[in-house]
């Protein structure tokens, strides 16, 4: 007896709304869900709304062999920071991110944003420092190149950050546990032995959490914004996009940790060995742009990583679908080969 | 007539527990059928393996004369000794989530009133007591209308009066023609519910029939019992065969007119004086030497 599409929806929009209920009427982890990153935010926003860094963050653009032997980039209260994308280097100057950066293909140039001040001190520094070597040097004549930008402050850049890390919580403990709470207390050797399939389960919890995930970071965002008022440079869609697709990622990788364990421990200790890399390394916190190419590549093994860049390159630089496609078209492959491996996996009873 | 279910040769091996030996039934439909056996004899892990749940080690099981398939979910209705329903759910809404998973069901209301649960609808599931989460579990094995129900120890942990209400809806759905697998452990609960029935120990089957055939089959006599103190002179002498315990005597009678006369000429004092029938725990004591609660 084979089912129609028509009660395959029916099953799935049953469990769905079951699912959807429970989490609503569960108002205290509703609530903490949403609470939580706000105070985060604004914990961030305080804390770095003093004065800023005091260190100059100085960018060299790296192209082939050449080197800059500058002597602005051996002072003690200068960052240097290595670029091998120009492009990526000029939006770190826009945002006020680099306060003045140099290229190793283009001599003599340097770029600066004139709105800030920071910049320009890092200019009047560069220049001081000239005068010694092309004295006896063959240098030619330091070149400004302007480069125009808003300010972007460190709770601008931190926002999409801490958004899709809330949304990394959310999707991989909200799923995982809920599931395996369902077969240690018998309610999945409940369903086993109705005509639903696990499939059919699955979808309805994945559907169930996605939504919950989406509401959650639209109050979050519009919380965090109320009084903050960070940047958004472009398309509300668009990051409605990547916010479904990372969600989606997140949710289908805490499917296999919950595939088959009824232990809520050992869900526990393998949620946290999923989401305490990403924590780290998917630039939720800091840029990897300093960091050793291999942690680079590890970072894009993480859905997070790909969430949050897509986010900040939408929000900060106003990226449309092109420029992010990438990161939309990883983050879909990856749900796609946790599914099956989910679905490979999983069991309704631990045995 | 063909039967609904039949079990051939099934088996169940853990590690180094063989938890199912070599067991064979046929159901035939319209009957309950019982699997009476202390804990640990392998009830439940036949149930659940016929439930589809737990994977046999070997052996075949037929439902209506083939493998089970797709339509053995949609006609089965299944209620397990101890699993718990989502929590947070009204009793009403945890109904209609069952509802909506089948194509065939039954009607809902109806339902509702076997298993009385009118006054409970709106109350969360996690807050019922044993037997009105019972009840609840034992409407959900019902809510697609099945051809066969099983129960997994169905009142155990029950108050007695919870357990009459339970027995009472066990025969309104015999009365409906369908059919029941139960196990117990409970012998009286057995001999009331059950058509035909086996006595597993251990993994295997160590009898097989009805109530009465197996009480008729292995005993030819009633119990007549007086306290210790009243019969204890008599002891040595007596003519019949004699169980004793710590404080009660059983007397082993052919005939309980004959066991009267002579406990009256040798004046034995009959305050303490019951007269009854084998059980089907008798019988389980005679056949493994140890009782169903042990």
């Amino acid at each position: 007896m084979n089912k129609s599409l028509a009660s395959h929806g029916q099953i799935i929009w049953a469990l769905f709304v079951t699912r959807t209920k429970e989490f609503y009427r569960d108002r205290g982890a509703l609530l903490w869900s949403m609470l939580l990153p706000i105070c985060i935010v604004a914990a961030i926003a305080i804390a770095f709304s003093g004065k800023g860094q005091e260190l100059f963050r100085v960018g060299v653009y790296q192209s082939g062999s050449a080197v800059i032997s500058e002597k602005l980039l051996e002072q003690p209260f200068v960052e240097t920071v290595n670029y091998d994308n120009f492009e990526k280097a000029l939006v770190r100057v826009r945002h006020h991110q680099l306060d003045l950066l140099l290229a190793t293909d283009q001599p003599g140039k340097y770029w600066i944003n004139e709105t800030s001040v920071k910049g320009i001190a890092a200019e009047k520094l560069l220049l001081a420092h000239l005068d010694p070597i092309s004295k006896g040097g063959a240098d030619t004549e330091w070149s400004r190149q302007l480069v125009s930008g808003q300010q972007i402050r460190y709770v601008d850049w931190v926002i999409p950050g801490v958004l899709g890390m809330n949304v990394m919580f959310g999707a991989l403990f909200g799923i995982g546990f809920v599931i395996v709470r369902y077969r240690k207390n018998g309610v999945l050797k409940r369903l086993q032995v109705t005509p639903v399939t696990p499939l059919e389960f699955l979808t309805a919890q994945v559907l169930s959490r996605l939504l919950v995930m989406m509401i959650t970071a639209a109050v979050v965002y519009i919380g965090c914004d109320l009084f903050l008022n960070f940047v958004m440079l472009g398309n509300y869609l668009l990051l409605a996009l990547v916010a479904v697709l990372g969600i989606f990622a997140m949710i289908t990788l805490a499917l296999i940790i919950a595939s088959r364990t009824a232990s809520e421990e050992l869900a526990n200790g393998l949620l946290n060995f999923a989401a305490f890399p990403m924590l780290l390394l998917s630039e939720v916190w800091f840029s990897l742009d300093n960091a050793p190419a291999w942690l680079q590549a590890v970072s894009q093994c993480f859905p997070l990583t790909h969430m949050v860049q897509a986010a900040r390159d939408i929000m900060m630089s106003g990226a449309g679908f092109v420029e992010v496609s990438h990161h939309l078209l990883v983050m879909t492959l990856m749900s796609g080969v946790f599914l099956a491996v989910a679905a490979y996996l999983f069991r309704w009873n631990e045995r | 007539m063909n039967p609904i279910l039949e079990v051939r040769h099934l088996k169940k091996q853990f590690a180094e527990i063989t938890a199912v030996d070599d067991i064979s039934f046929q159901i035939q439909p319209g009957t309950c059928f019982g699997l009476l056996g202390p804990n640990g004899a392998g009830k439940t892990t036949t149930i659940e393996m016929i439930e589809g749940l737990t994977e046999p080690t070997g052996g075949e099981i037929l439902y209506q004369g083939k493998p089970r398939d797709q339509r053995f979910k949609m006609e089965a209705g299944i209620q397990f000794q101890s699993t718990s329903v989502m929590d947070k759910l009204a009793v009403i809404e945890i109904l209609k989530l069952f509802y909506s998973l089948y194509s065939k069901r039954t009607d809902l209301d109806a339902l509702i009133q076997t298993c009385g649960l009118e006054s409970l609808l709106p109350q969360r599931a996690t807050k019922l007591s044993g037997g009105q989460k019972q009840r609840l579990m034992f409407a959900l094995a019902l809510i697609n209308d099945p051809q066969i129900v099983f129960l997994d120890e169905p009142t155990t942990g029950l108050d007695p009066q919870s357990r009459r209400n339970l027995w009472d809806m066990i025969e309104r759905i015999k009365a409906q023609g369908k059919t029941v697998l139960l196990t117990t452990h409970y012998m009286d609960e057995a001999e009331i519910l059950c058509d035909t029935l086996v006595i597993v120990d251990q993994g295997k089957i160590i009898a097989q029939g009805t109530p009465k055939e197996l009480l008729k089959q292995h005993f030819d006599h009633f119990y007549v019992s007086l306290d210790r103190a009243d019969f204890e002179s008599h002891l040595p002498h007596w003519p019949e065969a004699v169980n004793e315990s710590h404080d009660v005597i059983e007397i082993q009678s052919q005939s309980v007119e004959v066991t009267l006369q002579q406990l009256q000429q040798h004046q034995v004092n009959l305050r303490s004086l019951r007269v009854r029938n084998p059980t089907l725990e008798d019988l389980f004591l005679k056949l493994t030497g140890h009782s169903l609660r042990e």
